[in-house]
Formats: C-alpha cells, sequence, structure tokens
C-alpha cells in the first residue's frame, strides 16, 4: 500500500480533510506561505509530501508561492497552494498568468472576516467576488464551496480533476469553520477515486503547436522534456504560444478562455436542490451559510409558507439557467450569504421579475434566524 | 435524545479543543453516530477565552452550531458566566469548582462541579484536568458511552500519556459530584 492511500473513516479537520484530498488527486508539489485559518492544509502538506516524494516549499510570500505552482505544474505536477483573503490578494496577478497560460493548479481560499486583514481567526464569504473578478482582464473562473469536510475532500479532488480538464487554477472557496470544523470524513481508496489526469498530445514534436485546438476547447499538453518545442506566455499568443499582438489574435485569444468554461457550464455546475419544484420562496446560500439556514426554512414551513432550498456547490461559473428557469415559477429569492451582497448580486441578474432579498453579514458571526425567517416573509407576500 | 449539544468552555492551554476532539471522535469512530465539531478562538494562543462545542447526533447534523445547549462544560470563571444563559432549562453544567468559584442562580439547571484541575495537580499533571474533567462529563451527562471516550482517548494522546490520561478519565468518571 502507498502510503498516499490512506483511507477509511476518520474524525478530521476540514483543511486536513482538504490536504488529504489534494495527495489522494496526485498532488505532488505545495508551495505556500502560511496563515490564518488556512495554516493547518499547509502544515499537512508539509508533513505528508515528503512522505510521497513530493515537494513542499514555504515561500517568502504568496507571490512567489503562486509563481512556484505555475511553474511545478508546467513542469509536469499537480499543484496547490492554500491562503486566505489577504494572501490571495497577492497572488491575483500570477492567478491572471496562471489563466491566460492555461496551467492547471489548486487555488484554496479559506475565507476569513475582511476587508484587509479583517478577522484572521474568524469567518466570512467576502472573496467570492475576488475569486471571479480578482485578477485584472475578462476570463472564465471555476469555483467551488464546500459546506463540510467531507465535502472539502470531495470538491479538492473534483477541483484537480477540472483543472486537468479544462487547464486553468481552480479554487475551492471555504471559509474558517469549514476549515476548523472537525467531522467523520471517509477517505475511499485511491483506486476507487474518478482522478482525471493531464492530457498530452499524441503528435509528433514535429506536428506540435502548444495552443492549437477549437474555439470552444482545451489543448494538449507536450511534456516537458520529451523532445517538444514551447513556448508559453502571459502576453496575447497565437497557436505557437509566441506573442502576436493583433487584435484577431487577441479575440480569438479572449473568447477561447471564456468559452471553453462558458459553453461547458452544464458539466462543470453542482447545484443541490430541495423542494424547489413547487416553492414560492427559495433560500440560495453556499458553504456554511447552507448550512445555517436550515432552522429558519423550518420555522417557515410549518409556518404553511413553502420555502425551497438551493445550494450552489459550484459558485463559479453560476448556474444562470437554473436560477431563471426557477425564477419564473416563483415569488423571489432570500440570498443568504457572509458578506454584504455578492452572489447574490448574480442572483438578482438572473431573477427577472422575481425579488431577491439578501440576508447579508459582513462575518465573524452568522445572521440570526429571525432575520432569516423575516426575509422568507417578505418574499413569500411580495406578489 | 436525538441531538445532543454539548459546549466546552475555558482558556487557552487547557485542552478545550482536544476534549471537544476526544468527544467528537468517540461518539462518531467508536459509537457510530455523527458529530461536528467547531471552534471559537481568539488570535492568543494561550490564556486567551476560548470555546468548542459538539453536536452530536443519530443523524447528518444540518446545523453545525451551538446557540442553545444541552451540556455545558465550564473549566473558566469568564466560559461559565459567558455561556451559562445558552444551557437550557433542566440542561446539564459541569464545572471546575476551583476555577469557577463566583456562581450564578443554578435554579433551571442541573449542576455538577468537580475539582477537575486540583485532581489533576495531586495526580502530578496539571494537564490532565480536561481528561478529568472528561470523565465526569460522561458519568454526569452522559455525552458518549464510556468505552467509546475511553477508545477514543488511547487513540488521541500521546502513547506515553496513555496511562496517565486513562487515569485522569478513571478519577473523573468515578468522581461522585457536588451540586
Amino acid at each position: 500500500m502507498r502510503k498516499s492511500d490512506l483511507h477509511g473513516e476518520f474524525f478530521i479537520q476540514g483543511n486536513i480533510a482538504c490536504a488529504e484530498a489534494a495527495l489522494a488527486a496526485g498532488c505532488r508539489f505545495f508551495g505556500g506561505y502560511p496563515i490564518t485559518p488556512a495554516s493547518e492544509i499547509a502544515e499537512r502538506m508539509a508533513y505528508r509530501l515528503p512522505q510521497l516524494d513530493g515537494v513542499f516549499v514555504q515561500f517568502e510570500d504568496e507571490i512567489a508561492s503562486m509563481a512556484s505552482i505555475l511553474g511545478a505544474s508546467w513542469a509536469g505536477a499537480k499543484s496547490m497552494t492554500s491562503s486566505s483573503g489577504p494572501g490571495i490578494s497577492l497572488m491575483l496577478e500570477n492567478i491572471g498568468l496562471g489563466i491566460m497560460m492555461e496551467t492547471p493548479c489548486v487555488i484554496v481560499n479559506v475565507q476569513r472576516g475582511s476587508p484587509s486583514t479583517g478577522l484572521p481567526t474568524s469567518w466570512g464569504q467576502s472573496d467570492m467576488m475576488q475569486a471571479r473578478w480578482g485578477s485584472h482582464g475578462d476570463f472564465a473562473v471555476i469555483a467551488l464551496c464546500p459546506k463540510s469536510p467531507q465535502e472539502y475532500f470531495d470538491l479538492t479532488v473534483k477541483a484537480f480533476n477540472l483543472s486537468e480538464q479544462y487547464r486553468l487554477p481552480v479554487f475551492v472557496m471555504s471559509d474558517a469553520v469549514v476549515g476548523h470544523m472537525t467531522e467523520k470524513v471517509y477517505i475511499p481508496p485511491v483506486d476507487e477515486l474518478e482522478i482525471i489526469e493531464r492530457k498530452y498530445t499524441s503528435k509528433k514534436p514535429q506536428d506540435y503547436l502548444p495552443y492549437e485546438c477549437e474555439f470552444d476547447a482545451v489543448p494538449d499538453f507536450a511534456k516537458a522534456g520529451d523532445g517538444y518545442r514551447y513556448h508559453t506566455t502571459g502576453l496575447t499568443h497565437d497557436e505557437r504560444g509566441y506573442p502576436v499582438m493583433t487584435e484577431e489574435c487577441h479575440v480569438k485569444l479572449v473568447n477561447r478562455l471564456i468559452n471553453k468554461i462558458k459553453l461547458h457550464a452544464d458539466d462543470i455546475i453542482m447545484i443541490e436542490e430541495k423542494d424547489t419544484e413547487d416553492a414560492e420562496v427559495i433560500v440560495v446560500s453556499y458553504g456554511i451559510t447552507s448550512r445555517i439556514v436550515f432552522p429558519a426554512i423550518k420555522i417557515m414551513k410549518k409556518k404553511g409558507i413553502k420555502v425551497g432550498y438551493l445550494r450552489l456547490i459550484t459558485v463559479w461559473p453560476f448556474p444562470e439557467e437554473r436560477i431563471r428557469q426557477l425564477a419564473s415559477k416563483v415569488n423571489g429569492f432570500v440570498v443568504v450569504e457572509l458578506n454584504m451582497g455578492q452572489v447574490c448580486l448574480e442572483v438578482e441578474r438572473c431573477a427577472k421579475n422575481a425579488v431577491t432579498k439578501l440576508v447579508p453579514h459582513p462575518g465573524g458571526g452568522m445572521p440570526q434566524v429571525e432575520t432569516i425567517t423575516q426575509a422568507i416573509q417578505e418574499v413569500a407576500d411580495a406578489r | 435524545m436525538a441531538q445532543l449539544r454539548v459546549k466546552i468552555s475555558g482558556f487557552g492551554g487547557q485542552g478545550i479543543v482536544l476534549s471537544s476532539y476526544i468527544l467528537g471522535k468517540a461518539v462518531t469512530i467508536f459509537d457510530g453516530k455523527n458529530a461536528s465539531m467547531t471552534q471559537v478562538y481568539g488570535p492568543e494562543a494561550r490564556g486567551g477565552a476560548c470555546s468548542s462545542q459538539v453536536v452530536i447526533s443519530e443523524e447528518e447534523v444540518d446545523y453545525p452550531l451551538v446557540d442553545t445547549a444541552d451540556v455545558l462544560i465550564a473549566l473558566s470563571q469568564e466560559g461559565y458566566d459567558k455561556f451559562l444563559p445558552i444551557l437550557r432549562d433542566q440542561g446539564i453544567l459541569c464545572y471546575d469548582s476551583d476555577l469557577v468559584t463566583k456562581l450564578h442562580s443554578h435554579d433551571r439547571v442541573i449542576a455538577k462541579s468537580i475539582p477537575a484541575t486540583r485532581i489533576a495537580e495531586e495526580m502530578g499533571k496539571k494537564i490532565v484536568a480536561n481528561i478529568v474533567m472528561l470523565g465526569f462529563a460522561t458519568a454526569q451527562a452522559e455525552i458518549s458511552t464510556p468505552d467509546a471516550m475511553r477508545q477514543s482517548i488511547r487513540k488521541s494522546v500521546p502513547a506515553k500519556f496513555t496511562d496517565l490520561n486513562m487515569e485522569a478519565f478513571e478519577r473523573g468518571f468515578n468522581y461522585q459530584g457536588e451540586t
């Protein structure tokens, strides 16, 4: 048994489950800088990676950390970093580079109270739009939100798969509650996990172009050291990977970077729904807040209001189509999130004539049950 | 009971988080239930207020926070003062009688006390006070089956301190509580 084959039932912290998932998915390089409430991921990786002939490096800062996981990925390793808001802010430039060069890797953001250094030891969900738009430019991203240590494990594996499949940095957006929450986690044997490996070209070196592919597709990699000519850059580039500063080349590249996610959103998006089909009001939440809303939903159901539950497992790409469908049937949506209204803006955009009511909280605490029940009542009364 | 919500409070360095970890592991891994453990702590590592909570359930735990507790374990005056109001009526309070000395009315709760830290000091290791308290709460509040707790402690503490911790657990478990 390889040491990575840690399997069975464990009572472990979310951040530890995340690290073990990365290892199970084949991650063998971690570059990072410690920060509360994400440090346990780095700590675990520092302990475990050497056992698996992997590499752990603590860098001088988050800028270097992000650069390192791009480099490791290009060298052929599955790579990851983890941080919290302040560290992610420093990583943003290189995240953009990763998106432009189409570099598979995973970034875990254990969100804490923000802005700035905010609340180091307490929670928030206020980096949701940062994940979406934080790095400059137009692009598409993938971000997954776990609600429990078990799902933190499952979604971290999934994040590696998506990053390889669509060739981009994928965000796992947890928070200080889920990161430090300890629950029972089942880790399956490695050979029972669905793992998507990197797709390498079958072309001969003389026929291969690094970025040659369809308008909505993902180019194949060539293995470093196998004799392929390679060029990649953050500048607008053509199929050869060479910088080409023309409008035509730029339009084509930016569109493809977006299309490869946007046109395949149905394959990427995961949502959980309960009682949404005949609902008057649908409560939309994600991550830890999706567990905080239960008491309020229960109370309002008892009062006779038909309340549905929609949990975003994938927040980016946003499930526009599903929200539009539901919007035509319901009074409206109540969006509960630990920020002052971020994902709520997306719901509102898709809700058309249906009402969208935000229950905001800046983090460090949780919205009161009464605030949520009141919002549900208001939306129920809206028509 | 469908759900048991346990709040453990004290200050950093007392092993508050470890206590709730041992409890959570006992009920999940050795008793086959579900449990969700969360914690609240300040920027200080030691000395600051610290609390953790375990929600134990036969079902999956939807709501992981403890707004109202069924059991409160208090290892500091501050933790006792802060969380006594969230202990439900007829809920069980277990507190360290040397560390919690300014008492409020216990009319609506069932209060049990033990000098856990003093007992641990008598054993030569103040550090096992949390385990003495876990033993006491296992007996008085039935937070877990004693056997699951014993197994969980064995799996959670350094091997060279197993005997010490097992003894601490038994001391607490067999202590006749003062009310």
